[in-house]
């Protein structure tokens, strides 16, 4: 079920961050046959290859950059959304600091194909050392004379802010601005970053795009599920024997996941639940685990594929206590721009907190789903929604594990 | 333009119109805190949401434009419910010190809850603490507390002034509005943001604390503080005097006025009003032999005015009249002139530091009708009337409101004409270095206290009101100065303003057809081109 390992294919190479190692291996041949395809190609052949953006949201690809109006004249910026922050979430860095002209290979091909002549990379700024070996395979390229012919580079470092990982939010940040998410309409895609057309991509659906290119959409269509092409890489954590980062084919299911690469649930040895998809994703119970790890399959299975960071807790760990670590991240993480979200996250975590601290009360169970499912919905980005997932899973799935609490 | 229906009235807009706008065409008011017609679009305060039909979820009215064939309801259940939400969450951490707040009365927080809220508060937990009373500038007060982070004020800041005092600090429930590093509210507008708050956490130093809101009494009005002719709301507070040590107005509020003002005024303009309630109101006619000031009755000073008018030649009397004097004075003036023959008239005396201008609002010319007193052709050379006083030519010279002493012209020259004269009448509301020096004083009613019009820099004919009823004895200057044309012989003159402003009108071609009426609250343009 592991089968081929594409975005980690040179990662046990000692020196794969180097130029040297990826051309070895048959880097930036991709891009030497882009750019013998008109731009409309490269795009029609994204579209085929079910690329789904693997940032969270789980987009498709190639449609996303149909969206860039066709008569613009002006300038069209890419930008990769390298500001990984979703707790249990730790594969970008990964492709930053060990195969980081795959990312910059599959740039100047989605730059070709959208037309842009600058491609900016916003890096989490806590990730210091993937800045340092990606600014490095920027200067490798540039001397190389990949970049700097049509196509320009310039690598930004966040400050520090999870809503900086939301794409309007990013470009606000990227524009000098304090990092709030734009109203929507205009999509990024009309007018983005600096007020121009502007695709936003992670950075591990455009290190997947040099493969596409290179092997054809239909070969990369035909390694997931009818709905979602390829592999992608899960970051696997919590209670199980071998936590780390696993490509796989998105059509593998969670329990293939965690019992055959992570080595099994650790603890008691008994699965409680799981977060398939980062902290946003709602929780699945220990039996519900059977459920393909596509975009389709999770949400299918009320949950979502989100970034692919899949949290493992046994029986052993109190989901009371697990919601107010997340109750905590969301009220200290909230960009503070629409009410309800500002308002509720820091609701919510004190009523958890009181929960967890003993001094419950009775309706405060039912006041904090009431005021999630309320926010639900009604703001300027999906953050809020990303905090309703877990507040009402864990207390619906696990309610009197928080009784327990209140009754004492 | 496109055509849809809100709550089952059709209506056309015009391209670009939003759901806000286009609903109140049909007077169906959908609430909202962030938005506001001035400023860009935040959509940060989500309580403008509206169903749309073939839309899966309410959606924000202001963000939203018209689109053709587009069906909206705004009173649907789901809608109903997601506002009630909202204000919720808008009021789980606001102190709810409305017997404290200035802005109780005139709350958007309370009007909303009321109308839209009435929800059970279910919030028990301690809520978030700010910093209170902060002062952000000489005008301007926060309390973070109160403040619900609608981003109005840092918009206008960005949007309007292009000044940037203001942002929005720190994440999540603790952000709050503040100054950044070493900047301070005090661009030239910075008032504005507290008429643009919608709750209590911007409040006006100056007003702050006088008085309840639901105590005063508002007047439509002109700020006569430049040319521009800002459109105002006079706030007096007849009802609690007590509260404010006899200060009568309590504030000016701008006034929307699309092709002048829009929302906004200067805060010059807004705090400029002082002089209609301080010790240097003239509240009773006066006469000065020497050194002694004494009070007299109106008959003894308009017979005393009217006999030097009608004892000297008409080379022998100067007038400088004011671009602070309303139409109605001015023509009132004009007739008094017209009938003495009085050839010696100006008005325009040059301020002793050139007037601030800005691309905003503010204009250069401090008077509010130095157009309209061009047009009546009492814009004569002042400087030449003053020479002529120095000349010992003109024997009596009658000053409206200026205080020549403290102008631009040299205060020995000034002096000296005002020693050569024989006769010297002040007419103002207020006392200053010239009025001191008159052996007549008639004091005029303050531009609150009585109505008229204004014509502004670019011609148009505006209308103040009424707020309070003129101090002392001070009447408005039309009124003294029929009272002086009648004592000169004219059978009678006209008893009102709006009299006055038709006999103008019937004689001025620049005026004509304009009336009171007609001029509205709006506003109306003279003719003022090449006729």
């Amino acid at each position: 079920m592991t089968g081929e390992r594409i975005l980690m294919r040179n990662f046990d190479r000692p020196d794969s961050h180097t130029l040297a190692a990826y051309r070895a291996t048959g880097g930036y041949a991709a891009w030497a046959k882009a750019q013998g395809m008109e731009p409309a190609a490269i795009t029609e052949e994204v579209k085929a290859s079910n690329l789904r953006g693997l940032g969270g949201a789980g987009f498709p690809t190639g449609t996303k950059w149909s969206f860039i109006p066709k008569g613009h004249t002006g300038p069209v910026y890419l930008v990769i959304n390298a500001d990984e922050g979703e707790p249990g979430t730790f594969k970008d860095r990964y492709l930053l600091e060990r195969d980081p002209h795959a990312l910059l290979e599959g740039m100047l091909i989605a730059a070709r194909a959208i037309r842009a002549a600058t491609g900016f990379v916003y890096i989490r700024g806590e990730y210091v050392e993937p800045w340092r070996r990606f600014d490095a395979a920027v200067r490798e390229a540039y001397d190389a004379g990949y970049l700097g012919k049509g196509f320009d580079v310039v690598v930004h470092r966040g400050a520090g802010a999870y809503i900086c990982g939301e794409e309007t939010g990013l470009i606000s940040s990227l524009e000098g601005k304090k990092g709030w998410p734009k109203v929507k309409p205009p999509f990024p895609a009309i007018k983005g970053a600096f007020g121009m057309p502007t695709i936003v991509n992670n950075v591990e659906t455009i290190s997947h795009v040099p493969h596409i290119i290179d092997r054809g959409g239909a070969w990369f269509a035909a390694l997931g599920t009818r709905t979602q092409g390829g592999t992608r890489m899960f970051s696997v954590s919590g209670r199980v024997a071998r936590p780390g980062v696993y490509e796989a084919s998105v059509a593998i299911t969670l329990r293939q996941l965690i019992d055959d690469l992570a080595g099994g649930v650790t603890g008691n040895g008994r699965l409680k639940g799981v977060v398939p998809g980062g902290s946003s994703a709602p929780i699945l119970r220990a039996d519900e685990i059977d459920v393909t790890m596509d975009v389709d399959g999770l949400r299918n299975a009320g949950t979502m594929a989100g970034s692919a960071g899949v949290v493992v807790m046994d029986e052993t760990v109190s989901i009371p206590e697990a919601l107010l670590v997340v109750a905590r991240f969301y009220a200290h993480e909230s960009c503070g721009q629409c009410t309800p979200c500002r308002e509720s996250t820091g609701w919510i975590y004190k009523m958890v907190r009181r929960i967890v601290e003993g001094r419950g009360r009775k309706e405060d169970l039912d006041t904090i789903l009431d005021v999630a499912r309320r926010g639900a919905g009604t703001t300027i980005c999906a953050f809020y929604d990303g905090a309703v997932g877990p507040y009402l899973s864990y207390i619906e799935k696990f309610r009197d594990e928080f009784e327990a609490l209140i009754a004492k | 333009m496109p055509r849809l229906t809100i709550n089952g009235k059709e209506v056309e807009v015009p391209a670009g119109t939003n759901l806000i706008e286009a609903a109140r065409r049909v007077g169906v008011e959908v609430p909202h805190y962030c938005y506001h017609p001035g400023l860009s679009i935040a959509g940060q305060c989500r309580l403008c949401m509206v169903d749309i039909e073939k839309t899966p979820r309410p959606t924000i009215a202001c963000n939203t434009q018209a689109v053709d064939g587009m069906v909206v309801w705004t009173e649907t259940d789901r809608v109903k419910e997601t506002r009630r939400s909202v204000m919720e969450f808008h009021l789980i951490n606001h102190p709810l010190d409305c017997p404290v707040c200035d802005q109780a009365g005139e709350c958007w927080l309370q009007i909303y809850y009321m109308k839209h809220g009435l929800y059970d508060p279910r919030m028990t937990d301690e809520k978030v603490h700010k910093p209170k009373a902060v002062p952000l500038g000489p005008h301007v007060i926060l309390d973070a507390e109160r403040c619900i982070l609608c981003s109005r004020c840092v918009r206008f800041c960005d949007e309007i002034t292009k000044t940037g005092e203001l942002g929005i600090f720190h994440r999540g429930d603790h952000s709050e509005i503040g100054l950044f590093p070493g900047r301070e509210l005090a661009n030239p507008y910075s008032a504005n943001v507290v008429d643009i708050c919608p709750v209590g956490a911007l409040t006006d130093r100056d007003f702050r604390f006088q008085v309840r809101v639901w105590y005063l009494d508002a007047t439509k009005s002109i700020c006569p503080g430049c040319a521009r002719g800002c459109n105002i709301e006079v706030h007096t507070n007849r009802r609690r005097p007590h509260h404010a040590e006899g200060r009568r107005v309590a504030r000016l509020k701008p006034r929307y006025n699309a092709d002048v003002n829009r929302w906004w005024i200067c805060d010059a303009g807004r705090y400029g009003y002082g002089a209609v309630d301080d010790k240097t109101r003239l509240r009773a006619p006066s006469r000065r032999e020497g050194e002694a000031v004494a009070d007299a009755t109106w008959e003894e000073a308009i017979a005393a005015v009217a006999g030097t008018l009608g004892r000297l030649r008409p080379d022998e009397l100067g007038v400088i009249a004011s671009p602070r004097m309303a139409n109605e004075d001015l023509f009132a003036l004009r007739r008094v002139l017209e009938r003495r023959g009085i050839r010696r008239v100006g008005c325009r005396v040059p301020p002793r530091e050139p007037g601030d201008e800005d691309d905003i609002l503010i204009r250069a010319d401090k008077n509010p009708n130095a157009r309209g007193a061009a047009l009546l052709g009492l814009d004569g050379d002042a400087a030449a009337v003053l020479a002529a006083a120095r000349a010992r030519q003109v024997k009596c010279l009658w000053v409206f409101d200026h205080d020549l002493l403290a102008s631009g012209w040299p205060e020995a020259s000034v002096e000296q004409a005002l020693r050569a004269v024989e006769t010297l009448i002040f007419t103002g509301p207020n006392a200053n270095a010239t009025s001191e020096r008159a052996h007549w004083v008639l004091p005029s009613a303050a531009w609150v206290e009585r109505e008229g019009t204004y014509t502004n820099f670019e011609g148009r004919v505006q209308r103040f009101r009424q707020a309070l009823e003129p101090l002392g004895q001070a009447l408005p200057a039309w009124d003294l100065l029929g009272r002086v044309l009648v004592a000169l012989g004219a059978p009678a003159a006209p008893p009102r303003a709006e009299r006055w402003f038709g006999e103008l009108a019937a004689a001025v071609p620049a005026f004509a057809g304009l009336s009171y009426r007609s001029i509205g609250d709006a506003g109306q343009a003279a003719a003022t081109g090449p006729a």
